[in-house]
């Protein structure tokens, strides 16, 4: 280790040595080099400096200005101290690689921020898969038009660098690998897009970020603390999550550098923090229940004071009293709490504040409300031994109330009072309680403020017409990344228009014959309830005729057939059917039937009408949907049929409007309509998926994309327990049809006869 | 042993009334008005059944309702014998032949066109056809029906039609109040009072959540299950697992909240 030189003699002479090694002569680098070098030796060793001022040599002779030279003399002592100097090798060749490229000005960022990213990732291993990742990306977003040279810089480098260290604060470097690989992959060809999704500006950037963070999150914990809220508190309302990290200003009015946002309620709901990682040994789960505990006591126990009377010092007393006594009372309702608070709830050091410099408030109601909670406290100051014993008694009695507390409260404020306590400078050290809300709850206000909420409210202005329902959103499946796509498709449903119910009418004339057939078919599957068996060994009743033939049997001497009872079997149809219509431009296509002309929409028809006639003879219920999609931000879900509705004109009329248009985007469609189908209370449930050609759309150049996503989702409906085939009238469809729905389909070749096959092959199904 | 006899229920059941249903039924089958006890389970049903027979000293024949029942296996048969057939009585034609008061239990369970079999036997005919015998049998003095029925769980395919529940009078239960649950608890178990409260405390835990993922909360059966684990000597926290939350639930979710509910009551 070098000596430190400040007041050495020869330190001067040292000092220009040192400044010649760097032999950079930007005039900015004399005002910091003294201070950056004196932070170097004392940390580095002498080859390590050697490496430093080389390193600042070739940024500084790079060409691109004095900022990264500058960011690296200043960054690199802090980075060492955590890395140690050995790292320099690894973090220099990214360095030169990236001056390589085209994406110079990325360097600065890279520098800037490398020091904060050192303290989220000290092992040199993880820093190392860090400087990979930067590589990769730059590699994968920098492009070229001619040749193999890159040519034009990666537009989302620089943003991601400045993003490097808040996103290492919540996520792995596994998690930020997966980020940023959906970036790399989603937004490669779009710089406007990309550069916002490497900032977070992006909604699914923000949704990734949020799937790929540490801890738990709220929204995965939804249901289990509902439960837990109404199982032991009898209480119920809406969660809602804040953000923590990606933007902290957002939720909380109360926010501060030196406090998190701490949970709250009001009439719209409980907040509390989006993600909540394991801490002191208690998990993500058990800090929300404690929150939760705490704030369903303050909904149960405490009665809102007027704040008006009070100084602000009071307000904070009687709030940490008031905490303090519905902890008592969840402990005496639930003792096994006490472990999880006593964790969670931060012990401060008997005399860690310095009463002559700082406001000391907090901290002496920090370490009261520790002595209530816990009887082992070990505190020793007087007054406070003097309150946990009043506070007992006040306690002791029953429930206590809000007022009373309060009156406790400002007795103890006046006890211990400070001249100090107005300092502006407050000791915060372990007096955040974390899982406790800020008590907004427990205050009511006589005179209503002037503040500017308080203006007359701005005239509302007049909502614009909605002519259809808001969008659902639903993910689709990415199969490169085997992983979904949060929220990505928006489906619109609506009802189909109406046009003249007699066309459909007329069709179904035309096919009287087939329909006479049909019927003989349906005879025979209408569920006939009860249904004899007879010839069982057991039974529920004797089958007389037989028994009596047995007897003579037995009684002549022959073998007596044993089979003379018979049973009943209930035989009912419990299956629900919804029949999902690919209404896309292909449909328009003509097809030759016999000696003219139609179209597969026509025939379509045709079927269609036929099939639902069929299914309304047998009684099961039966939706029609038809959807085709311009893109996901625009995918159409027509309701042609509902469950509730008969076969009848309006449904008719719907039918004959049907158009062709746009393209198939078939698995989002698929998921919508389950959602219609699951909630149906059938045993069995049944989607026909009729379409004429494979899923694609016009906004996806990957073939495959939508086959597997259509694929997957066929996969959900079966967890739905959902049964999906398709028909499809593509004659080529053999080549993807089987990917999708695995063995689940039938491929109409002949066009023409589609309306005698449809309702032929529902039967099959469902015989 | 005579019939009547054997279906005497010849010790006292231990029943702690809620209110005064006992005066009430005590009045039905003075009357002999057909009852109905609706009510979740395990809230004390059959054994007030048990008890009000015990206490008027009148045979009980309990017939648990299932789906496969038939209106046979209430009525009876003929079976097959090596000199032709006999008629075996059902449960129903036994009881109302000698007397007994019929209890049907969970009659929901059974179809309709079995339950529509008890309708003349429960107006003011008091008969019961037998049509394969040709018989038609006058109902004993004492004879009384008295069905149950759980309204909490059942589809809506499985309701009584209204013409059956039309000739009920009707007891509703529910489970006892805290303080009369942990009562129930100390003295079919013997445990501690306070034990019972925590006990009562996490039952009530559990009854929040019905309609929630739990199609009944915990009953007072499964109470004085885990009261009397505990009882023999297993944790506190072991037996409430074992008797409280296993058997009620396959819900993770449910699950997690109840055990911690559980941690916390027993610190």
């Amino acid at each position: 280790m070098t000596t430190l030189a400040g007041n050495d003699d020869a330190w001067p002479e040292r000092l220009a040595a040192y400044r010649a090694q760097l032999d950079c002569r930007f005039p900015q680098i004399g005002e910091v080099f003294e201070a950056s070098l004196l932070d170097a030796l004392s940390v580095l060793s002498p080859a390590g400096v050697g490496a430093y001022l080389d390193t600042g040599r070739f940024l500084g002779g790079m060409g691109r200005g004095v900022e990264p030279v500058l960011a690296f003399l200043q960054e690199w002592p802090s980075i060492a101290r955590i890395l140690g100097e050995e790292a320099l090798p690894a973090i220099n060749d990214t360095l030169q690689l990236i001056w390589k490229s085209p994406n110079g000005k990325a360097i600065s960022p890279f520098l800037q921020t490398l020091a904060a990213v050192a303290r989220r990732l000290p092992e040199r291993a993880q820093m190392q898969r860090y400087l990979e990742l930067t590589l990769e990306l730059m590699e994968r977003t920098s492009s070229s038009i001619h040749g193999i040279h890159k040519t034009f810089a990666s537009p989302g480098l620089p943003d991601f660098f400045a993003q490097a260290p808040t996103l290492l604060g919540s996520l792995a470097i596994g998690g930020l690998r997966n980020w940023v690989d959906y970036g790399i992959r989603n937004y490669a060809n779009h710089p406007e897009r990309q550069r916002a999704y490497f900032r977070l500006q992006l909604a699914d950037s923000r949704a990734v970020f949020q799937r790929e963070r540490q801890g738990t999150l709220l929204v995965d914990q939804q249901r289990p603390l509902d439960l837990y809220l109404r199982a032991l508190w009898g209480d119920s309302a809406q969660l809602v999550p804040y953000a923590t990290a990606v933007d902290p200003a957002a939720d909380s009015p109360r926010t501060s550098p030196a406090l998190p946002a701490l949970p709250y309620y009001d009439a719209t709901g409980i907040r509390l923090p989006d993600v909540l990682d394991d801490a002191h040994g208690i998990s993500g789960v058990d800090r929300y229940r404690a929150s939760l505990a705490h704030i369903a006591g303050h909904r149960r126990w405490s009665t809102p004071l007027f704040a008006d009377n009070f100084s602000p010092m009071q307000r904070m007393a009687i709030e940490s009293f008031e905490d303090s006594r519905i902890e008592t009372l969840i402990l005496r309702r639930y003792p096994g709490l006490r472990r999880i608070f006593l964790a969670l709830h931060p012990r401060p050091v008997e005399g860690a504040c310095r009463p002559a410099t700082e406001s000391c408030l907090r901290h002496r109601l920090t370490m009261l409300s520790r002595a209530l909670l816990d009887p082992e406290h070990g505190y020793q100051d007087a007054s406070l031994r003097e309150f946990v014993a009043r506070f007992a008694q006040t306690m002791a009695q029953g429930e206590a109330s809000s007022e009373e507390i309060a009156t406790l409260a400002l007795a103890y404020v006046a006890r211990t009072r400070r001249q100090s306590d107005q300092l502006a400078n407050v000791h915060f050290t372990d007096t955040v309680i974390g899982y406790r809300d800020d008590n907004r709850h427990l205050w009511r206000f006589h005179e209503l403020s002037d503040d500017e909420e308080m203006f007359e409210q701005p005239p509302t202005t007049a909502t614009p017409e909605v002519d259809r329902l808001p969008p659902r959103h639903y993910p689709e499946w990415d199969y490169q990344s085997q992983s979904y796509r949060p929220d990505w498709v928006s489906v619109y449903e609506s009802l189909h228009p109406s046009g003249e119910a007699a066309t459909i009418d007329r069709l179904l004339e035309k096919h009287t014959a087939l329909a006479r057939r049909l019927k003989r078919l349906l005879d025979l599957l209408r569920p006939q309830d009860r249904v004899r068996i007879r010839y069982q060994e057991d039974g529920s009743e004797l089958d007389l005729d037989i028994a009596i033939r047995s007897l003579i049997d037995f009684k002549s001497g022959a073998t007596p057939d044993p089979r003379i009872n018979l049973s009943h079997r209930t035989n009912g149809r419990n299956l629900a059917v919804l029949l999902l219509l690919d209404l896309s431009e292909s449909l328009a296509d003509k097809v030759s039937v016999g000696d003219g002309e139609q179209t597969v929409l026509e025939l379509s028809q045709e079927a269609v009408s036929l099939l639902a006639w069929s299914i309304e003879q047998l009684g099961d219920p039966l939706a029609i949907a038809g959807f085709h999609s311009d893109t996901r931000h625009d995918v159409r879900y027509f309701h042609l049929k509902g469950y509730s509705e008969r076969w009848g004109d309006p449904v008719k009329g719907r039918l004959a409007a049907m158009q062709a248009g746009y393209s198939t985007r078939m698995g989002a469609a698929m998921r919508h309509a389950a959602h219609y189908l699951a909630a149906q209370p059938a045993e069995k449930k049944l989607m026909l998926i009729l379409t004429d050609g494979r899923p694609s759309d016009v906004d996806v150049q990957d073939e495959r994309l939508l086959i597997e996503d259509a694929r997957k989702a066929v996969g959900e409906l079966d967890q739905q327990r959902i049964f999906s085939y398709c028909i499809s009238l593509d004659r080529r469809a053999d080549e993807y049809v089987s990917d999708i729905f695995g063995g689940r389909y039938a491929v109409i070749d002949r066009v023409d006869r589609l309306p005698e096959r449809l309702p032929e092959l529902f039967m099959a199904l469902t015989r | 042993m005579s019939k009547p006899e054997q279906f005497k229920v010849h010790d006292e059941p231990f029943y702690q009334p809620q209110r005064n249903e006992v005066a009430l039924y005590e009045a039905a089958y003075a009357a002999r008005l057909p009852v109905m006890v609706k009510g979740p389970t395990g809230c004390g049903k059959s054994r007030f059944i048990e008890y009000m027979a015990w206490k008027l000293g009148k045979p009980l024949i309990t017939v648990a309702c299932n789906e496969d029942m038939t209106a046979s296996d209430l009525v009876g048969r003929y079976l097959l014998e090596a000199n032709g057939t006999r008629w075996l009585d059902g449960p129903l034609t036994t009881a109302a032949r000698i007397g007994a008061i019929c209890y049907l239990d969970e009659v929901v369970e059974a179809r309709q066109d079995t339950t529509v079999v008890i309708h003349p036997l429960t107006d003011h005919r008091r008969t019961l056809p037998l049509d394969k015998k040709g018989e038609l049998i006058h109902a004993h003095p004492d004879f009384q029906l008295v069905i149950s029925y759980n309204p909490g769980y059942q589809s809506l395919m499985k309701d009584l039609k209204q013409s059956t529940k039309q000739r009920f009078t009707a007891f509703e239960f529910d489970y006892p109040e805290a303080a009369l649950e942990a009562t129930i608890l100390v003295s079919e178990s013997g445990i501690d009072a306070t034990i019972a409260a925590q006990l009562v405390s996490i039952g009530a835990t559990a009854r929040r959540l019905k309609g929630h993922g739990l199609d009944e909360g915990i009953s007072t059966r499964l109470l004085v299950y885990a009261a009397t684990l505990i009882k023999g000597g297993v944790s506190a926290v072991d037996a409430c697992r074992m008797a409280l939350v296993r058997p009620i639930t396959d819900d993770r979710d449910i699950r997690d909240t109840l055990d911690h509910a559980i941690d916390a009551t027993f610190a």
